[in-house]
């Protein structure tokens, strides 16, 4: 591997690009994001290195959510390809890294049994899938398009499709946690958790439809790229 | 001044409540595999077995039954693991992730040893990241113990806390008939917040 100079800091978390931790519009934030200003710390990134995990950890069909959980047939739904590039705010990919996902299925149900929407449970399909980037940064899973649910924030509140994303990056502090929309989704305007976002950055968690990505006769392609926090430029003195 | 980046980061979003079939699925019984347990440490690594656990409470001070926490710490020697191999070897993987939803009183319980000190000057810690329906952005905060007061004391991060609000950052050690617990809760608001750093 070539040497390149240690970077001395991973990049500020963008408070202009995320949402704020009390959210009036999303309630269950009112007595759970921290109240007090967050404190600054200095710490060495070298102390901050993302959990140990390697790609033989991931079973084969880990990425495949159409067929992870088959017991009889194949899961009801439209299915789709997700697939993008994970990099930094400089657009350097961010490699062999961890991607897990969950969603809900075809009809707007989870499987965890937490989840009481009166709406099919589909046997043959869990909803659950993890897979790690390319050398450039490239991730792609297979999975049918979730359902819209109803949930209790407001009368009549509808969540827009989604898939929940969770990812570590090269550093524990690069974490991010996010959610993946599809274009078009006329509940969006209406989502709290989507619209307590900043303005500039929604259309980030946007994903575009791609008919390169879509497969004849089998699945349409959707595009969602992530960007993390990458370490700052190394400074000489 | 921080330089303008071509690229904005994508914006955080909740974890919401039903996360767990994704990323605690053994913990709570689904059929997946997990990839982070809340064991971090097997019977032969090295250094004091410790439990350290704890609740997440809300700014009503009720717990919190749908949250997440993760851990990640230095061995007992005061390194961080840096391959699965390493890990592998001396029994202890430097990292774990519990939910909030399986035990009694919605406790989050990590198996792990103490960690040893990474730097000179620096008192031993945990880092925690805890997320949960409710929260749009995760949050990271740092389990001191409170048997290190000496170095407690002389840690430069823990210096930088203002006086009153330090003990939300020190885990109380006790020995139980099961061994060495650390309890350390994690309050959300209110009086006794416990701080969180723009980490």
């Amino acid at each position: 591997m070539a040497a390149s100079p240690a970077p001395s800091a991973l990049s500020p978390r963008d408070w202009s690009a995320h949402p704020a931790h009390v959210d009036p519009g999303y309630k269950s934030t009112l007595l759970r994001g921290p109240k007090k200003p967050l404190l600054p710390i200095r710490q060495a990134l070298a102390d901050m290195a993302a959990p140990v995990y390697g790609a033989d950890q991931l079973g084969p069909l880990d990425h495949d959510l159409t067929r992870n959980a088959i017991k009889n047939g194949e899961p009801l739904g439209e299915r789709i390809i997700v697939t993008g590039r994970v990099s930094d705010e400089d657009g350097r990919p961010v490699k062999n890294t961890l991607v897990e996902i969950w969603q809900a299925n075809a009809a707007g149900r989870y499987v965890h049994k937490a989840d009481q929407h009166n709406a099919p449970l589909d046997p043959n399909f869990l909803g659950a899938g993890r897979c790690m980037t390319d050398s450039e940064g490239r991730y792609k899973f297979l999975s049918v398009k979730p359902g819209a649910y109803p949930w209790g924030n407001h009368p009549n509140a509808w969540r827009p499709n989604h898939i929940h994303l969770s990812l570590f990056g090269e550093y524990f502090a690069s974490r991010l946690v996010t959610q993946m929309y599809f274009p078009g989704d006329p509940l969006l305007p209406f989502d709290p958790m989507y619209m307590g976002a900043p303005e500039k950055s929604r259309a980030l968690m946007v994903s575009r439809f791609s008919l390169d990505v879509t497969e004849p006769d089998f699945a349409l392609g959707y595009v969602f790229d992530i960007v993390l926090r990458g370490p700052q430029a190394a400074r000489f003195e | 001044m921080p330089t303008m980046r071509p690229l904005l980061q994508t914006p955080s979003q909740t974890v919401g409540p039903f996360f767990a079939y994704g990323l605690t699925p053994t913990q709570y019984a689904y059929d997946f595999k997990s990839l982070f347990t809340p064991v971090l440490a097997q019977p032969q690594a090295e250094g004091e077995h410790i439990v350290i656990t704890g609740q997440v409470i809300d700014g009503a001070g009720n717990t919190i039954h749908d949250a997440m926490v993760e851990i990640s710490q230095a061995d007992a020697a005061g390194q961080f693991v840096r391959t699965p191999a390493e890990a592998a070897s001396s029994g202890f993987t430097g990292f774990g992730r519990c939910g909030t939803g399986t035990l009694a009183g919605h406790h989050y319980v990590f198996n792990t040893v103490k960690p040893g000190p990474v730097a000179d000057g620096q008192a031993p810690y945990v880092t925690a990241c805890i997320t949960a329906r409710g929260m749009l952005v995760h949050n990271f905060t740092r389990i001191y113990f409170d048997d290190e007061a000496a170095a407690n004391a002389a840690d430069p991060v823990l210096a930088s806390v203002p006086a009153q609000r330090r003990t939300t950052l020190l885990a109380r050690r006790q020995v139980t008939g099961a061994g060495v617990v650390y309890r350390f809760d994690i309050r959300m608001q209110g009086d006794n917040e416990t701080v969180f750093f723009d980490l």
